[in-house]
């Protein structure tokens, strides 16, 4: 930091890196670094850009992936469940091909949900401005990186020109202090959040994660707590990178080597916030008070302790109560579910699977649990096949898929049945986003795992002493 | 796009905070690669008697004769949370709705009804509670965007948007074309970045 500026917050020194031009109406024209695609919103931006005769600037920069809507089992193809999920694909494909633009196609070894194989690839680098038409985007932000969600007219802008007329964000910041504690994941920590800071609690602002807590973080743990800023209304997430990032990141395929690789770190080991920056939001959180969390409503900010109790008060919209089928005061812990999903991109990644595999070793998934585990990318799925992860999570009865975002909303058209209970490692427990009707819980990889066991809702820990 | 500056409609109450996306158009309405054919899967699982149905279910708001032909629609805190799917908007605008009022909104939504000329309209939760009761009164509004005011009978009712949106919306102006006409400033940005920081640019 040199002494003639006032201090910079992290993603103001990004923004700034990044500015094209003042706008008369006072907004700035944002240079955008990565535009990556997928096949839900994707083939629409595609199609939308051509009608209007324009040309895609820099196919080099943009990516595409198929994820949303594609069938997770085995011998998939462009059929999907949903009757017309075959021309999703079909066009983002055609129109991928037609543009130059990278396409980890189906049959692809690097495809996977897109906020799960960037990173794998490389694809997201500190200090970029990474945009998809996904609000999970934010994830990314987990490298350093201004990562956020954007509509398909936005993409379509992307694709034109590599920049978007926008009104910077003002800057939020959550400090958390102390550890997490045994068994406590980023997950825990996450819907910790959400449940103090409430489903607006960054609504708009560019949120930075920091503190020890944060720093104590691996890179997948990162991902997991910056993927549910959105869930906040965050407008993105963003944490310093540090050597955990640089380490992570090098030698992956689009990342840089060589001379460019010292070039970009020496760069990167600038983006922090000063000392004495404000943000128009400055919270502190306390990680050693963070438990294992489960939600019990229809809004990720729904959440309590495990083995706490429903919050009671005429605050709580009834609707909430009657379509989860719970009672205020009464506990989530121990009701029945019918299904346990691990996967999405909140909790799909190796580290993910891995912890969700120690608690199913040896054990056999409850009679009547419908359990599913998703690989976020098939590297992962890989990856953990090399590790015999998949005959654990076979052997204790999980299904075991190619990977998706599959039903962590069911727009490939499979879901879960009408009033069936899912215990899920997913980021929403929106009403119906699993299936009509479906009653969602969001939780922990842990928790799912257990859960799956115990065929009711609990804690790893739980398990352990049942 | 089509301008939008003044409006005279009833409002649609739609009381609650944190109405998501997948409410406003549920995944499995969105069937083909296209920004149209949305508008009867708008709430569908709210709207219909049942799920994937299209029997109007006369206790649901939109099925309500007085709001018939609404243009406005008001509700809580967070709006439009949830998956981006800019169908959610889609779905609205083509359904007739041309203004949002609530609490807060989602930035990604907001962002999606400018692009799309539907003005999202934020007030304070007192000013929005008396606006949800005219609204169930089946009241009249009249908005004015540039005045930046919603008026309800005696009532009147400030809002601000910033700028860069309100001209978007008053001019209806197309954001793709103005910004190629910055082409040139572009590349020059894009030239000059390409030294500092050559990790970005992968051709």
């Amino acid at each position: 930091m040199t002494a003639d500026h006032a201090p910079l917050t992290l993603a103001e020194k990004i923004w700034r890196a990044h500015h094209i031009a003042d706008l008369a109406s006072g907004a700035r024209l944002v240079a955008i670094d990565r535009l990556l695609l997928h096949e839900r919103t994707g083939g629409v931006a595609l199609q939308s850009l051509e009608a209007a005769g324009r040309e895609v600037l820099a196919p080099a920069q943009v990516f595409a992936t198929m994820d949303h809507i594609v069938d997770t089992t085995e011998g998939r193809s462009d059929d999907t469940r949903m009757p017309t999920g075959r021309d999703f694909i079909v066009a983002t494909r055609e129109g991928a091909h037609r543009h130059g633009i990278t396409l980890f196609d189906l049959d692809d070894p690097r495809q996977g949900i897109v906020h799960v194989i960037s990173p794998e690839q490389g694809i997201v680098l500190p200090g970029l401005t990474l945009v998809c038409p996904d609000s999970h985007t934010c994830t990314q932000g987990a490298f350093g990186a201004l990562a956020w969600g954007i509509g398909s007219s936005e993409a379509e802008q992307v694709l034109a020109t590599m920049s978007l007329r926008m009104n910077r964000p003002g800057d939020m910041r959550i400090t958390i202090e102390g550890a997490l504690g045994e068994g406590v994941s980023a997950k825990d920590l996450a819907l910790a959040l959400l449940a103090e800071l409430g489903s607006g609690g960054a609504t708009g602002l560019m949120l930075e994660f920091a503190g020890p807590a944060v720093e104590a973080l691996d890179m997948e743990g990162r991902m997991t707590l910056c993927n549910m800023a959105t869930e906040m209304a965050a407008a993105g997430a963003v944490i310093a990178p540090d050597d955990k990032t640089f380490d992570y990141l090098k030698g992956r395929p689009y990342a840089p080597r060589g001379d460019v690789w010292d070039r970009a770190v020496a760069a990167w080991r600038d983006l922090a916030t000063d000392p004495g920056a404000s943000f128009a939001k400055d919270v502190r959180f306390d990680a050693a008070a963070v438990r294992p969390m489960v939600t019990w409503g229809t809004s990720p900010q729904d959440a309590v302790p495990i083995g706490r109790t429903i919050p009671e008060g005429d605050r709580v919209e009834r609707r909430k109560l009657d379509y989860m089928d719970v009672r205020q005061g009464a506990q989530v812990e121990g009701l029945a579910i019918d299904a346990a999903f691990i996967g999405s991109c909140t909790n799909s990644r190796i580290s993910d699977l891995r912890r969700a595999a120690n608690i199913l070793r040896g054990r056999k998934v409850a009679p009547g649990v419908n359990a599913i585990c998703v690989p976020g990318s098939m590297q992962v799925k890989a990856q953990a096949e090399a590790e015999g992860l998949d005959r654990i999570f076979k052997d204790a009865g999980f299904q075991w898929r190619n990977a998706g975002c599959s039903m962590c909303f069911f727009a490939g058209g499979e879901s879960f049945g009408a009033h069936e209970r899912v215990v899920s490692s997913t980021n929403r427990n929106f009403e119906s986003r699993q299936g009509p009707n479906t009653r969602t819980h969001l939780a922990s990889p842990e928790t799912v795992a257990a859960s799956a066991i115990a065929g009711r809702i609990i804690a790893a820990s739980a398990l352990e002493k049942a | 796009m089509e301008p939008l500056t003044c409006l005279t409609s009833r409002a649609v109450p739609l009381p609650g905070d944190n109405i998501d996306t997948d409410i406003i158009i549920p995944s499995r309405e969105m069937r083909s690669v296209s920004k149209s054919g949305l508008a009867d899967g708008l709430f569908a699982g709210r709207r219909y008697t049942q799920i994937g149905g299209r029997e109007p279910d006369p206790a649901f708001v939109l099925n309500q004769p007085q709001y018939a032909g609404a243009s406005i629609l008001i509700s809580g805190a967070n709006f439009g949370c949830g998956s981006s799917r800019e169908h959610a908007v889609w779905a609205l605008a083509e359904y007739g709705f041309r203004v949002v009022l609530a609490e807060s909104f989602s930035p990604i939504f907001a962002d999606n009804c400018i692009r799309n000329g539907l003005a999202p309209l934020t007030f304070a939760r007192e000013d929005l509670a008396a606006m949800m009761t005219a609204a169930e009164q089946v009241q009249t509004f009249a908005i004015d965007l540039p005045q930046g005011t919603v008026t309800v009978g005696e009532c009147r009712f400030r809002f601000s948007l910033a700028p860069e949106p309100l001209e978007m919306l008053v001019t209806g102006a197309d954001v793709i074309a103005l910004t190629l006409n910055q082409r040139d400033r572009i590349e020059q940005f894009r030239r000059r970045d390409r030294e500092r920081r050559p990790w970005v640019y992968l051709d």
